[in-house]
Formats: C-alpha cells, structure tokens, sequence
C-alpha cells in the first residue's frame, strides 16, 4: 500500500495516545477505517485501550466498550447478541486485545466464543509479551527472548495459538503485519464478510519492549516476515491453509534489529534458525494437505 | 402471610417459580452456566424456549465470569439481560460484579445461596452473596417460591428506574428444590407492571460514545457519587415496586417484614428461609406468653437503616440469626445492625451464627433460645447455634 494515496475514511483520529513511531496504531487505522462505522468494538485492557483513549476522549469514530483483560471474547458475544436481539444483526463486532489478554488470560473465553462460532472479529495485537505493564513474558513471548520476566531468555517456544484456534473449525483466522498493510486490509475486509468467528493475529514490534530503535517498527516486521518467524498465512474452517509469504531471509539479521536477542550466542541462534525453518516446513507441509 | 388466589396456581420447586418469573420479565439475552442448585433456573428457561413460549437468546458460555460478561456486554448494547449462578459461580464472577455496577448495567441475577468450598458442600448458606455486599449490586433475599416469583420481576424494574443490578437470593434446597403452590400472573399484567424503558447510556453506533474507559480520579469519584445518588434510591423504589405488585397481585413487599412486633419483648432478625421457622417460634412463644415478633431483612443492599432502627427502636432484645459466617467477625447481618444501630437507643442485639452449612434449626431450639438470652447482656462474639 502506497500510504500517500491511502483514502482515509477518518475512523481513527489523530491525537491518540501510541509512543511515537509505534505501528499498533497505523494498524488500528487500517483496520477501523476498512470495518466502518456500522460497528461496534471491544477492548480488553492493553496497549490498544490506551490508544484509543480516556474518558472522555476516544481515537475512534465506533464505540468502544472497554471490558476486562480477559473478557474481550465473551464482551464481544454479549454485544454481538444483545445488538442482534434488538434487530441490529448487521453491525460489525470488532474486539482489539493483545497477546497477554489472547494467548493467557483470555484464552478461555477466546476458545468459548470460538466453539460457539460467535459472528465476531476478534483482532489480536500480538507484540509478545506484557508491553503495557512494562514488558514481562507471557505465552506469546518466543524462545530465547529477554523480557522483564524473563531476563535470561524465555526458556519454551511460543505458543501455537494459530493451531489451537484452527482445532475449533473456525470459518477464518489470518496472520497480518504492519509492514504489509494492502495485505492486512484485504484480510480485515474478507473477515467482515464471513459470518461467525474470525481471528487476526497482527505482529506489534514493540519499540521499548523489544529494544527496536523508533523508526524501525515497520522494517522490523518486515523481517518478521520475510525471515518466516511471522508468516503471513491464512486457515479456512480450520482446515485450509494458505500461506502468503516466503521464508527468503535468514534469522540472525531479524534478532540483531532487536535488544531483547542481544545476549543469545552462535549455537542459540542456530536453534532458533532450526525452530523457524521447521515451523515453516510443517506450515507448508499442512497447506499441502488442505481440501481444495 | 400472602393470601393466594386459587384460579392461576401451579405446584413448583424455588427454582421453576424464578424462571416463570424470568419468563414473565421478557429478557432479551440469558447467559447461563449450570451449577447444582441453581440448574433448575436453566433447565426450565429452556424447556420454555423449546415450547416456544420464551423468546429470549440463552448462551452457555464456558464459566460464570464470562456469563457475567457476555451479560455486562448485552446490556451495554441495551437489552433487558438476565442470568443465574449460585456459590462458586457467584464468587468466580466477583470482578465482573464490580464492573457491572460501575457501568450501570441494569442486569438481573438469580442466586441460590449454597455453600462456599472448602470443604465441598451444597447446603443452604448466604456466605457467598454476602460476600459481594461491597461490589455495588442490590440485594433482595426471598423466603418462599412465590416471593422469589414475584421478587424477580419486580428486580427488573428497580434495577431499569436506578440503572444499578440486582441480586435477588434464595436458599439452596429449603426454597430452590422444596415444591409448593405458587401463583403465576397473567403475562399482560406483567407488561403493564414492566414497560421498556429507555437507557441513558447504551453502545450506539450512530453517537460513538463509549463505555468503561480509563478516567481520572475525578471522573472516578463522580462515578462513585452517581452510584451512591442511585443507590439511595433503591429503597424507594424497591418498596414502591412492592406495594403496585401488591394493588395487582393481592401480594404486596417492602424492605423490611415486621411480624408480630407490635408491643414485642423480643424478636428475631433474620433473611431467607430462616424466616419460616422463626414466624412459628414467635407464634409458639406468644402462645406461652412472651411477647415475641420477627424482623424478616428482604433489601439488604442497600440495608434500609431508617426503617431498620424505627422497627427495633422499642425493642428491649433482638436476636440475629445469622445462616452465614464470617470468619473472625461472626454474622454478617450481625455485624451490618450493631454497625446501623449504633449511637441511638435500641435492642440489646445477641449475634447467633444459626445453621450455618444448612444444618437444621428447629423452631423448638428458637424457642429455648428466646428464653435463655432474653435477660442476658450481649457479647462481641458470635454465638453458634447447636
């Protein structure tokens, strides 16, 4: 997307309150401006809540409800059917949480509304880890990364939510990321069309949390990408996987973006290479084996 | 007692009687997670849905905290929102209660007061709502079928006049499982007694506003003076709720039940079932000459204190009795008189901590009570009732 000619529809303001040079709120931009003003969202306690606002101010045109940390799925159900049994079924639900509020606290709820197949679209700012609160671990934090909790390195992987989601036969989950914004658009506007639940799981290089210089969040994700640590992917009910984006660049040059990897060693890194390089492999491996 | 009128009763347990009245309010979204004994709510709602005669949208999330979520959403969007939990479910919901007070959902819950673990146990016990007294619901304990009947519709319309939720409890199988004639009113009159009211704050796409985000301490404390204003409407509009279910049912309720109190040497204060036998140990005692009489607490929160005072002013004793405990006090309701009482003339207040785990306090034992500690002084700590 050639930001230039981006035709903004004003559903996100200026005067929100993201650190400068933070992508979370480019692609809250994208993201409200394709969903409309016929929606309303849900917010759990996060990076995001903070963007959009205090009382009584808001950054979006749509009405927030701003629910607890790890409510966001049921908050989303509630709205959903509560607008639904007043006529207004045609309204877009969106829920903006982040990984702690997705991959931790709110996976209970999460699963819950997805074995309902609530008509909801829940979007998920994954900047892996507690960023808000200073940056601490959480299941979302990958192998080997320092954070606040975990100042050696976090010992296990990331976890797979993109699998456990895929279990419960949801009509649609995707992968987006700030530095493929056409991408994350197309995404946003194929998920408003399906009925039932869709989740968008969208890489947030954080600019403290992950020690990435400020004007870097964008290449940053980039790399995310293109190193294969964050395809770009999508699964259909469940089963059909398409996957996006290459693996075209080795990781070593992504971690060294990155203060949070600046302690890991030849051999740790190596590891790392291997970690990606299969996850890749069984990704291709499960779009291969998708119904058509 | 409430007369009944014999043309429209039907036998149901505590449970059925709720969900009639639920059926009755005409909820418009009901997110329910089972637990033993407040089950029966659920299944009977559904049972109704299924016969088509319950146009409500029932959801079964995975747990009561996101029941009282998916509820605290709902009614943000302005549907009438009701569900049930009991015990654990009550307790696991405890951080959505406060959020669902401090956005001014006008959510109506059910709550079969049961035992709180551990141990394990589902025996009559008010531990569990009462526990939540600080999270800003309305709390009404019922003592029969038919009052928990009537009750649960009248909470809908003081919950949507103060914009507040309310709590109505009974107690786990003495009332929610024990079967007795209660009277169904007429659907029409149900409506008049219940219109659809219009909120004063909602998720509207076309206004933008939203609900819950961060304020600063002054916008907090506003918000704490404008619940406490609502609050303080309650009692109003709890008794005015009770005397128009009166003019149209032949049942009328207020904050309080007074029992045989006029010229009373003694009475009991109680909530819930309790009630049931201490009215017969008034009787028996008044039979053998002391002059007794019973104080039933039906609103609890807020805990009507002017009423409370002018109905045991001229008492010389009062004897609480407690089905609850909280450890290192003694009786919740106890605790919530002495504090109310204190400064002005009144009862010499005996704290009893009666049948707490649901174990059976015959009227016999009430009698003999009233006799020991009629001239006694009162201590600090509780006494348990054996």
């Amino acid at each position: 997307m050639d930001i230039s000619q981006y035709n903004d529809h004003g559903q996100f303001c200026s005067g929100h309150a993201a650190c400068a040079g933070c992508v979370e709120a480019l692609t809250m931009r994208v993201i409200l401006n394709e969903i409309g003003p016929d929606a309303v969202g849900v917010v759990a306690p996060s990076c995001t809540a903070v963007i959009l606002g205090g009382y009584p101010t808001s950054s979006a045109r749509i009405p927030f409800l701003h629910g607890l940390i790890e409510t966001a799925a049921a908050m989303g159900t509630g709205v959903k059917r509560g607008l639904a049994a007043q006529g207004k079924d045609d309204t877009t639900v969106i829920c903006f949480a982040g990984d702690g509020g997705t991959y931790d606290i709110g996976i209970q709820a999460l699963s819950s509304a997805a074995e309902r197949n609530e008509d909801i679209l829940y979007v998920c700012f994954d900047n892996e880890g507690y960023m808000n609160t200073g940056g601490q671990k959480s299941s979302s934090t990958p192998h080997g990364a320092a954070t606040g909790s975990t100042p050696l390195g976090k010992a296990t992987v990331k976890k797979n939510l993109i699998e456990i989601l895929a279990a419960h036969r949801i009509p649609y989950i995707a992968t987006a990321s700030p530095s493929h914004l056409a991408d994350l658009a197309a995404k946003v506007k194929k998920a408003k069309a399906i009925r039932g639940m869709k989740v968008l799981i969208v890489v947030i290089p954080c600019l403290p949390g992950w020690g990435v210089a400020d004007n870097e969040a964008v290449k940053v994700s980039r790399m995310a990408v293109e190193s294969g640590v964050f395809p770009l992917f999508e699964v259909e009910d469940g089963l059909t996987y398409r996957v996006a984006s290459e693996k075209s660049a080795p990781v070593d040059a992504y971690l060294a973006t990155q203060k949070r990897y600046r302690h890991l060693e030849g051999a740790q890194i190596d590891t790392l290479q291997a970690e990606v390089d299969f996850n890749y492999a069984r990704l291709k491996a499960l779009e291969a084996i998708s119904p058509a | 007692m409430n007369k009944l009128r014999d043309d429209d009763l039907q036998l149901l347990n505590g449970n059925h009687a709720v969900a009639w009245g639920v059926r009755l309010a005409r909820p418009d979204v009901a997110p329910v997670y089972p637990i033993t004994p407040q089950t029966p709510i659920l299944e009977k709602l559904v049972a109704f849905q299924s016969e088509g005669q319950f146009d409500c949208d029932l959801i079964t999330p995975e747990s009561e905290h996101s029941a009282m979520a998916v509820a605290v959403a709902a009614s943000a969007t302005g549907a009438r929102v009701f569900t049930a939990t009991s015990s654990q479910g009550l307790m696991l919901m405890h951080e959505l209660l406060h959020y669902a007070s401090g956005s001014r959902m006008p959510i109506v819950m059910f709550n079969v007061n049961r035992t709180p673990a551990a141990p394990w146990g589902f025996w009559p016990d008010q531990t569990d709502s009462l526990a939540q007294r600080d999270t800003g619901w309305i709390q009404l304990y019922s003592e029969t079928a038919q009052e928990s009947l009537d009750t649960v519709v009248q909470a809908f319309r003081i919950a949507e006049a103060c914009e507040l939720p309310v709590m109505v409890n009974h107690d786990a199988f003495y009332v929610s499982h024990a079967v007795e004639p209660v009277s169904v009113p007429e659907a029409t009159m149900v409506q008049d007694f219940l219109p659809r009211t219009k909120r004063s704050l909602w998720l509207d796409t076309g206004l933008g506003r939203s609900i819950g985000a961060p304020a600063g301490q002054e916008a907090w404390h506003a918000s704490r003076r404008e619940m406490d204003v609502a609050m303080q409407r309650v009692k109003g509009l709890t008794r005015e709720a009770g005397r128009l279910w009166g003019e149209a049912t032949g049942r009328a309720y207020d904050v309080l039940e007074k029992y045989r109190t006029g010229g009373a040497e003694l009475v009991f204060v109680t909530m819930g079932s309790m009630a049931g036998t201490a009215r017969e140990a008034v009787d028996k005692l008044r039979q053998a000459g002391l002059a007794a009489g019973l104080v039933r607490v039906r609103l609890f929160r807020p805990l009507p204190l002017i009423d409370l005072r002018s109905a045991l002013v001229d008492i010389p004793v009062a004897l609480v009795l407690d089905r609850n405990f909280s450890p290192g006090m003694g009786g919740i309701l106890h605790q919530e008189l002495a504090a109310g009482l204190c400064g002005q003339r009144g009862p010499r207040l005996h704290g009893f901590l009666a049948g707490v785990g649901g174990v059976n306090v015959p009227v016999e034992r009430l009698v003999a009570l009233a006799r020991e500690y009629q001239n006694a002084m009162p201590t600090f700590e509780p006494i348990w009732l054996e």
